[in-house]
């Protein structure tokens, strides 16, 4: 590891600016990807700004329009087994408690999750080619081992993909990213918070240098109902998906009012296909439906050598998922498939 | 008062208490005053030289001491063949610094020393190296063709080249009325212990080194330092109390013990040398092994012909090998029978024994085709093992020295409710979930080793033993204490055994499940003859009652010699050594195995594992709902340590057919999931309901303990019983190891 600064940031404002003093400077939270990357040398970084002592947006508060704002300081236990999240948004609750282990969920925050990078081996190994680390070196994935990689959204510069469970229901439940920057502050919804990689793999996301997550907004309707989060992975904790499912419907009488599907494990970022969700509205809730659904999501996709797979997996993955979300109560703790 | 034997006791770890409060000490846990701290740099390329190393802006760093390359080392023992250890295969083992070629990937290339181990860290970033690439071939399976027949060398001993063919089996395999024929493929695996491989040697001064050691062998990594930078071996004292795991990793001196020793010599300062995880992917694997079978029976289940090939991985530098094919024909008594098996030298660092070497990969491939030549022959798996039941070894022509495999089998049957199977796979349901039951059967050779051990009753009457056996956290300490223990009469709290230490007697490295045999012997050996002594010294005690008394007619029982037929006449040890002039009393004594009588005999433990999994029909994922393995080894010294070695056999077994890989891109010619967050070992959600039982076995013959050893029979029998109860849940037989839920899709 370089040497560098370390220093606390008392109040959003301040952040931002301590953290404009250079390019390489950056915000630290729970530090459980950050650091990693450090050892690897990954990045590198001349000045830390810690933020988990910043004043406010570490806790839950309700909004005046209805919904509720998560600090992005709060941790991802915290989060989890906050009474709202549990009962007002349990899709939420499950997505965060399949991910990782007890022991990162304590220091992991909810701001830091969003920002939380790739877990290609590539990208991790500084001595192989990738473009999202080094652009123009080549992608080591493409003609390597990819069994873990993207199916849908990828380009020919990377086949990454994000990494995250609550990004993918986070994505289900329409949330609204906020922050802060040396030139005020803004909103973005969360389909347009992460990017898919195109030609510049290297960049995640919409947050530019110099910003801050403060909050995360939920809108109002938390799908506590009809719900189920399922993921698919090498064991049965402590694993990254290879496919995950977060699915929120809102029923009448058996119809599809509503429907949110969002995919975790197949794309640079958490995959919603509004075609899909618009074929279900005022469909019958059954499994044959559910079965087209999942075709129409994953039309397009495509497997490289070790990963295709993945495509037939989603499909049934989603099937099962709005299967559960139909009976929430028959979802296993670990957000394993149900019995 | 007469104390209960020891042995059978099922007696809490005596160490566990410190390892479990911190307050034991690894051996990167010694501390001394002006200690430095080194850090491996590691090749980046797989295969070619180095061009050039450049150390300058290392060096300038304040806090560096020195960097250690090829170009600077001190010179070395010149004769490759003075860095075989005791458990080098043949070849020329790999020599870290001595030149500029690259043989591997992550082959370590420089040593950096510095005042603090971050610094020396860091330091290593700076060091720049220019390599000239060359072209390299990591792929077994596309090597095949230049499989060839391993060297022979002294580790043939413990590890025999397959039995010779008998009968004709291509004929009879093509008369038989059932024949099955499979593939299977195994990828390379890690060892892992939790504890990372560190060594800190500490300058003495007078050319004496005292180097606390990560190691499976005291008196190995002594013989190495010694041999290798030509020191005397009196000179040379390593010790390692405590190893947080091994399974196979310690068994031969690793890069940091060389690195470490190196620096200390030519710094004349102490050094410590830790490796990090991914140096863990570094040194020794588990090979990649392709295997084919082919079994042919006849109509009532006999099996009249029996073919097992094994191509396995190994260096360019060290022919590695492992028993893969030997185990079919040990276990069945087939008249016709051809057993092969091959190595492929490819640009990766030797293998390395990893627990139940070869045992875990064949009887993968033996116990799986067993199981589908059962459902050819429509005859339970378990009948068919039954069927072809022996009582001695057919591949050596010899009887068993004992062998409880049937109780194995009927106890285990009857424990899991084995007749209530539908044998219909796909049969048994429940909601989304399939549900199947495999069986299997293990078998893991008992061997024994010489060694010796040192016994003394100290000044205060209590027992000391010394060995320089190491405890790999088996449990060895335990149970050695116990055996001691039940030598005198005495209790275990008057026993101190103290090991780990190249000083002390000699023992074995600690692998293959014969320390217990081959420690504890030596244990029983010292024993009888320290009874002798001491009933000889009481004899000479004034009026002595015990003079001229021969020892059949004594009892040792509580600190205390008691007369057999006259309870009421006795003395106790501290008078003895009172009288002794308050001297404490010793032997030192050599136990070799009866190799005479040994030989007309095959020794094996023996298991049989049954396994329920529950599958997930449409999704493929795969649970090990329940697991039962009923082991045959023999006497159980302490059923608590022995019952813990097989649940932690059964967790891996789970981790092998299911979890366990090291992935590697044949592009790059390097591991790629070097971390414990990407290679998969077992957590705790994946572990089910597992149960173990020791079947009553008398072993007269194997040694006087009557004991086998349980550190690898856990792990033979039940990665095949899974993929058996994969194939009743789903109908899919898939025989490369792990078993991804995606396979089953
Ligand atoms: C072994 C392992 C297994 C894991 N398994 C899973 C899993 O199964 N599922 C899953 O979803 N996750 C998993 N994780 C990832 C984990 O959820 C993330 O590491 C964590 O959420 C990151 O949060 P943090 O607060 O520790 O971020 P940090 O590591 O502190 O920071 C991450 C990045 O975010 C930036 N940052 C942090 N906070 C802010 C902010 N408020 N504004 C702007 N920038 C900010 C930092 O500068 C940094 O670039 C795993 C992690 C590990 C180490
Ligand atoms: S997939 Fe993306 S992250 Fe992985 S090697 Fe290719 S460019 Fe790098």
């Amino acid at each position: 590891m370089n040497n560098f600064t370390y220093s606390k940031a008392s109040t959003v404002q301040d952040a931002v600016n301590r953290v404009q003093q250079g390019p390489e400077a950056k915000f630290v939270a729970g530090g459980t990807n950050l650091i990693d990357l450090m050892k690897y040398h990954v990045i590198t970084t001349d000045a830390l700004i810690d933020v988990n002592h910043v004043e406010g947006y570490h806790a839950i508060e309700a909004r005046g329009e209805g919904g509720i704002r998560l600090g992005a300081f709060m941790t991802n236990a915290k989060t989890a087994y906050h009474p709202i999240i549990e009962q007002q948004y349990p899709l939420l609750s499950r997505a965060i408690l399949a991910g990782a282990s007890a022991q990162i969920r304590n220091m992991a925050t909810n701001g830091g999750n969003l920002l939380q990078r790739t877990r290609c081996y590539y990208f991790y190994d500084v001595n192989t080619p990738c473009n999202k680390r080094e652009p123009g070196s080549g992608c080591s994935a493409i003609g390597g081992y990819n069994r873990i990689m993207a199916i849908l959204g990828a380009s020919e510069s990377c086949i990454a993909v994000f990494p995250s469970d609550m990004c993918v229901a986070l994505a289900a439940l329409e949330a609204k990213v906020n922050i802060s920057g040396p030139h005020g502050d803004r909103s973005l919804a969360f389909t347009d918070f992460h990017r898919l990689p195109g030609n510049t793999p290297d960049i995640d996301n919409n947050l530019s240098h110099g910003e801050i997550i403060t909050s995360i907004d939920l809108p109002s309707k938390g799908f506590s109902d009809n719900y189920s989060y399922l993921k698919l992975r090498d064991r049965n904790s402590y694993a990254f998906a290879l496919v995950s499912v977060a699915t929120a419907l809102e029923l009448e009488d058996g119809i599809v009012r509503e429907s949110r599907i969002a995919l975790g494990g197949v794309a640079h970022k958490p995959w919603r296909s509004a075609e899909g969700e618009a074929f279900l509205q005022g469909k019958e809730a059954t499994k044959e439906n559910f079965t087209r659904v999942a075709e129409i999501i994953l039309t397009g996709a495509a497997g490289y050598q070790y990963n295709s797979f993945k495509i037939e997996l989603a499909k049934r993955a989603i099937v099962r998922n709005c299967m559960m979300a139909l009976n929430p109560e028959t979802q296993l703790p670990g957000a394993q498939p149900s019995r | 008062m007469s104390l209960t034997a020891s042995i059978g006791q099922p007696i809490s770890r005596l160490e566990g208490n410190l390892k479990v409060t911190g307050a034991a000490k690894y051996s990167g846990d010694y501390n001394v005053a002006g200690l430095l701290y080194g850090h491996v740099i590691n090749s980046t390329i797989t295969k070619g030289k180095i061009a050039q190393i450049s150390t300058v802006k290392a060096k300038a760093l304040p806090g560096v001491i020195q960097v250690f390359t090829h170009e600077n080392r001190p010179s070395l023992a010149w004769f490759n063949q003075m860095y075989a250890d005791m458990d080098a295969p043949p070849g020329s083992p790999f020599r870290p610094l001595y030149d500029g070629e690259i043989r591997y990937n992550g082959q370590p290339i420089g040593l950096v020393v510095a005042e603090t181990f971050e610094l020396a860290r860091y330091a290593a970033t700076l060091v720049e190296v220019l390599y000239e690439n060359e072209t390299f071939s990591t792929n077994l399976e596309e090597n095949v063709a230049d499989a060839h027949t391993p060297a022979l060398g002294l580790a043939t001993m413990l590890k025999p080249p397959p039995p010779k063919p008998t009968g004709d089996f291509e004929t009879a395999f093509a008369e038989s009325f059932a024949q099955v024929t499979a593939d299977y493929s195994h990828g390379t695996e890690h060892h892992n212990p939790l504890e990372l491989f560190a060594t800190t040697t500490i300058y003495e001064g007078d050319g004496k080194l005292t180097i606390y050691d990560k190691t499976q062998g005291t008196v190995n990594s002594q013989l190495y330092v010694g041999n290798v930078f030509g020191l005397k071996y009196k000179d040379v004292r390593v010790i390692s109390p405590f190893v947080g795991g091994a399974f196979g990793s310690g068994l031969r001196p690793q890069y940091q013990l060389f690195m470490s020793v190196m620096a200390s010599l030519e710094l004349k300062r102490s050094v410590r040398v830790t490796l990090d995880r991914s140096q863990m992917f570094t040194f020794g694997h588990r090979p990649p092994t392709l295997q084919s079978t082919r079994f042919g029976a006849d109509k009532d289940g006999k099996i009249t012909a029996m073919n097992h090939s094994a191509i396995a991985e190994t260096s360019r530098f060290e022919d590695y090998t492992e028993v893969v094919v030997n185990w079919s024909h040990m276990l069945y008594p087939a008249p016709n029978t051809l057993m092969e098996y091959k190595l492929v030298n490819l640009d990766v660092y030797s293998p390395l024994d990893m627990r139940s070497p070869g045992g875990s990969t064949g009887l993968h491939a033996i116990e799986s085709t067993m199981d589908e030549l059962a459902y050819k022959l429509n005859i339970d798996p378990l009948q068919l093992r039954l069927i072809n039941y022996s009582d001695r070894d057919e591949s050596l022509d010899r009887p068993y020295s004992s062998k409880e495999l049937k109780q194995c089998f009927l106890q285990g049957a009857e424990k899991f409710g084995w007749a209530n199977r539908n044998p219909e796979p796909g049969s048994m349901r429940n909601g989304n979930k399939l549900i199947g039951h495999g069986m299997a059967t293990g078998i893991w050779e008992a061997n024994h080793l010489p060694a010796k051990a040192e016994m003394i009753i100290t000044k205060e009457g209590k027992l000391k033993v010394n060995s320089a056996v190491t405890d790999i956290g088996t449990g060895t300490m335990t149970i050695m204490a116990q055996i001691a223990a039940d030598e005198f009469g005495l209790s275990v709290e008057d026993v101190v055994f103290s090991y780990g230490d190249s000083k002390k007697p000699f023992a074995p490295i600690q692998g293959g499940s014969f320390t217990t045999s081959t420690v504890g012997s030596a244990i029983k050996a010292a024993g009888k003859a320290l009874r002798k002594k001491l009933l000889k010294k009481a004899g000479l005690m004034d009026n002595s009652a015990f003079r001229g008394v021969p020892i059949s007619e004594v009892i040792f029982d509580n600190g205390y010699i008691i007369l057999k037929n006259d309870p009421e006449v006795s003395v106790s040890l501290r008078d003895i050594i009172l009288a002794n002039k308050g001297k404490e009393i010793k032997t030192n004594n050599l136990s070799v195995p009866n190799v005479f009588k040994l030989k007309k005999y095959s020794r094996a433990a023996h298991s049989a594992v049954f396994v329920e999994v529950e599958v997930d029909q449409e999704l493929g994922v795969v649970n090990v709902t329940r697991a039962l393995t009923v082991v045959a080894a023999g006497r159980i010294i302490n059923p608590k340590t022995a019952r813990s070695q097989i649940l932690g056999g059964m967790v891996w077994s789970i981790s092998k057919a299911l979890r366990e890989e090291t992935i590697v891109d044949h592009g790059l010619g390097k591991y790629m999931n070097q971390n414990l967050g990407e290679y998969h070992i077992p957590v705790h959600a994946d572990i089910h309901d597992l149960d173990v039982i020791f079947v009553e076995e008398n072993d007269t013959i194997i040694n006087e303990l009557g004991t086998k050893g349980v550190g690898e029979i856990g792990l033979v029998g039940m990665p095949p019983a899974i993929a058996n109860a994969i194939y009743h849940a789903t109908g899919k037989r898939i025989n490369q190891f792990p078993i991804h839920f995606d396979s089953l899709l």
